[in-house]
């Protein structure tokens, strides 16, 4: 049983299925560095991250299948599911050792896994589109902060800086510490030093808000509660659109 | 303001809650400069409220002020509520600051006709042109086009729009003329006449002028009120189908009678409003659109009315039990959805991956694929062939004792939206 460990970037997984390739040695674990434990059962492969033979990777599979295919691994990466660097493996393994394009053909696991989980991912991406809530702070930045169940922040960028060209923005992952900042010109990473707001309401300090900004959040969730047909009540149909978890951070699902 | 603001802001958005369109689809215009806003093909939605519909756009009244007395509209002349309008500039920012905090895809602007039609209309494109204009503002914009208003207010408007909307409200004439006295179906299919020609010649000079400004580019809709007439489900969707084919509209809402009057006797008294049947007018409108049914697969003289415990995918299967089973392995893709239970995204993942070797019951279930009804209606490989011979009266009495099943251990009353 071979074990290989890498560090848990995309571009440590991709040496590693290079590694693996170069060395014919079949990956029977995958595990990050950080969560290995010492054993004397097994003597592991430890994958040093090297870009480019992650780059080699990625333009092989580039040849044997479409950009938008290809980024289907990506996307399943960013799931940080159990499992899923098992699934990208075999994936890639398939896809090169194939003559044909692999990626649709859903009767083998791996791709339909991959696909499934890619789904997920995008649909938790599409979540933040309809679910970020800027608010305005007196610094005239329009902050929000997620949680996602996925890692989508490498996903969102593009989408919030065509739509707010025109506004400084920061849209922060509160579990995973780290978050994207628009000037106006580019989107970058940020991680914040400070914790101006409250993890568990996402609310920013009532100091730093901009002065109308709550009178907007009122007439905001006055707006929410006004549309409603009460005649239609239907519970289900509104949790199931809109779980639970992310009400916290809703202004119009709080008092 | 905010007091102010904040009352107009419950009133008129209380008004509009009867209007069910809120989509924010069909259009994908771009954030050219460094303006504010864009607008997605596919819409977005940004929140959901407590019946469980969508929140895309800020949907909202210009005023609540009407001059007509349409017995099933809560605005009409003769109720007894309190009347207020919004400015334009009040409009304008409310707009603006929801968007900006990303609460919406934009704006829907709809309004009682305050004055006379072409006061009304002006308003109403006013606020569009001071949002794209002034502001920047290039998210999506839906407009209502007030019947009666001078052409050239309709034409102007839809420079502004991303999609225009007349509502028909009642599904037949006489029931319409019963209802509301000032109103004839005329009235309604000459604005909604206007918008598609404008929309058909835009598109022309498009084809000439890569500049040729565009005209309401995600296309038009309009809604009925369903169950407030005694219109049946052949008639209402022969008239659906006919928007779509003739008035080249984009969708057509149903929405289920919410009683605005009890004592009105020209209006049925109900309990509550008919959800069930606008759901499955929903879904056989769905078919109509992306299943490639017509409307008389759905309902026709021997079966004028939808069946309200089975979605009419499944109604037509059981009434049609000699084109099935379907070989999920060899049937066009067109076949495989007209089996009941596979969806669109299920029918091109079959037919996708049918291509590198025969699927059985575990490829399908594995790719997701609910066989519960399905299985009644397809033959794979070496699976489900025993079917077929069973009885249509048979597999309803199935169908329903396990839909029965689980409704008992959820909440009665609920009901999906789409199945």
């Amino acid at each position: 049983m071979t074990t290989f460990l890498y560090d848990k970037t995309f571009e440590g997984l991709l040496t590693l299925v290079f590694e693996s390739f170069r060395l014919k040695a079949n990956a029977d674990v995958i595990l990050g560095k950080r969560n290995y434990q010492v054993s004397l059962l097994d003597n592991p492969i430890e994958i040093e991250t090297d870009i480019e033979k992650a780059e080699r990777v990625w333009k092989g599979l580039l040849t044997k299948t479409s950009k938008k295919s290809a980024e289907m691994i990506y996307h399943a990466f960013l799931s940080e599911m159990d499992g899923v660097e098992m699934w990208i493996y075999k994936y890639l393994k398939l896809a090169f050792s194939e003559k044909y394009d692999v990626s649709v053909n859903y009767r083998e696991e791996s791709v339909l896994q991959i696909k499934q989980i890619q789904q997920s991912v995008l649909r938790e991406a599409h979540r933040m589109f309809m679910f970020v809530r800027f608010q305005r702070t007196s610094a005239n930045i329009y902050f929000s902060p997620i949680q996602p169940v996925y890692d989508v922040i490498p996903l969102i960028g593009k989408h919030f800086k065509n739509r707010f060209k025109d506004q400084i923005w920061v849209i922060y992952d509160t579990l995973r510490n780290y978050g994207l900042y628009y000037d106006k010109k580019n989107v970058q990473e940020i991680k914040l030093e400070q914790q101006n707001y409250s993890k568990s309401s996402g609310k920013i300090n009532a100091s730093l808000l901009e002065e109308k900004e709550e009178t907007y959040q009122i007439l905001w969730k006055n707006y929410f509660d006004s549309i409603n047909i009460k005649e239609r009540k239907n519970l289900k149909v509104q949790m199931q659109f809109m779980p639970k978890r992310f009400w916290n951070y809703l202004p119009e699902m709080n008092e | 303001m905010n007091e102010k603001v904040l009352k107009k802001l419950s009133i008129l958005a209380n008004a509009a809650k009867y209007d069910v369109s809120c989509s924010s689809s069909g259009s994908s215009r771009s954030n050219s400069g460094n303006g504010l806003g864009n607008t997605v093909y596919g819409g977005i939605c940004h929140s959901f409220t407590e019946d469980g519909r969508c929140i895309s756009l800020l949907k909202i009244l210009l005023t609540n002020h009407c001059i007509y007395d349409c017995a099933y509209c809560v605005n009409r002349v003769s109720n007894d509520i309190e009347r207020t309008a919004f400015t334009v500039d009040e409009l304008a920012d409310l707009t603006i600051n929801f968007y900006r905090r990303n609460y919406i895809e934009g704006l829907f602007l709809s309004s009682g006709v305050m004055r006379n039609p072409d006061f009304t209309m002006e308003r109403l494109m006013k606020v569009a042109k001071k949002l794209r204009e002034e502001y920047r503002f290039n998210a999506y914009i839906h407009l209502k086009a007030i019947p009666g208003a001078d052409p050239e207010l309709i034409r102007q408007a839809g420079l502004y729009a991303d999609r225009m909307s007349v509502n028909i409200e009642i599904p037949s004439e006489p029931s319409l003329k019963l209802l509301a006295p000032e109103k004839d179906f005329a009235s309604v299919y000459k604005p909604m006449g206007l918008i598609k020609n404008n929309i058909i010649s835009a598109k022309e000079e498009k084809k000439k002028f890569r500049n040729a400004p565009a005209f309401s580019p995600g296309g038009q809709s309009t809604q009925l009120v369903i169950g407030a007439s005694p219109e049946n489900d052949k008639l209402i969707l022969n008239l659906a189908s006919s928007l779509y084919d003739n008035q080249k509209l984009k969708r057509v809402y149903y929405s289920g009678y919410v009683p605005v009057t009890l004592t009105d006797k020209r209006l049925p008294a109900l309990k509550q409003p008919p959800l069930i049947r606008e759901n499955r007018l929903y879904q056989a409108d769905w078919l109509l659109r992306f299943y490639e049914f017509k409307v008389e697969e759905i309902v026709n003289d021997e079966n004028p009315d939808l069946d309200l415990e089975l979605d009419p995918k499944l109604s037509y299967a059981l009434r049609n039990p000699h084109i099935f089973p379907v070989d999920i392995n060899k049937a066009d893709y067109e076949m495989i959805l007209r089996v009941p239970g596979i969806g669109v995204k299920s029918a091109k993942l079959i037919v996708a991956s049918r291509r590198f070797g025969k699927l059985d019951e575990g490829h399908l279930k594995k790719m997701g694929i609910v066989l519960k009804r399905a299985k009644y209606f397809i033959t794979c490989n070496q699976l489900t062939d025993g079917h077929k011979d069973i009885l249509p009266s048979i597999i309803r009495r199935n169908i329903l004792n396990e839909k029965h099943k689980m409704l008992m251990k959820k909440n009665p009353y609920q009901l999906l939206l789409f199945e």
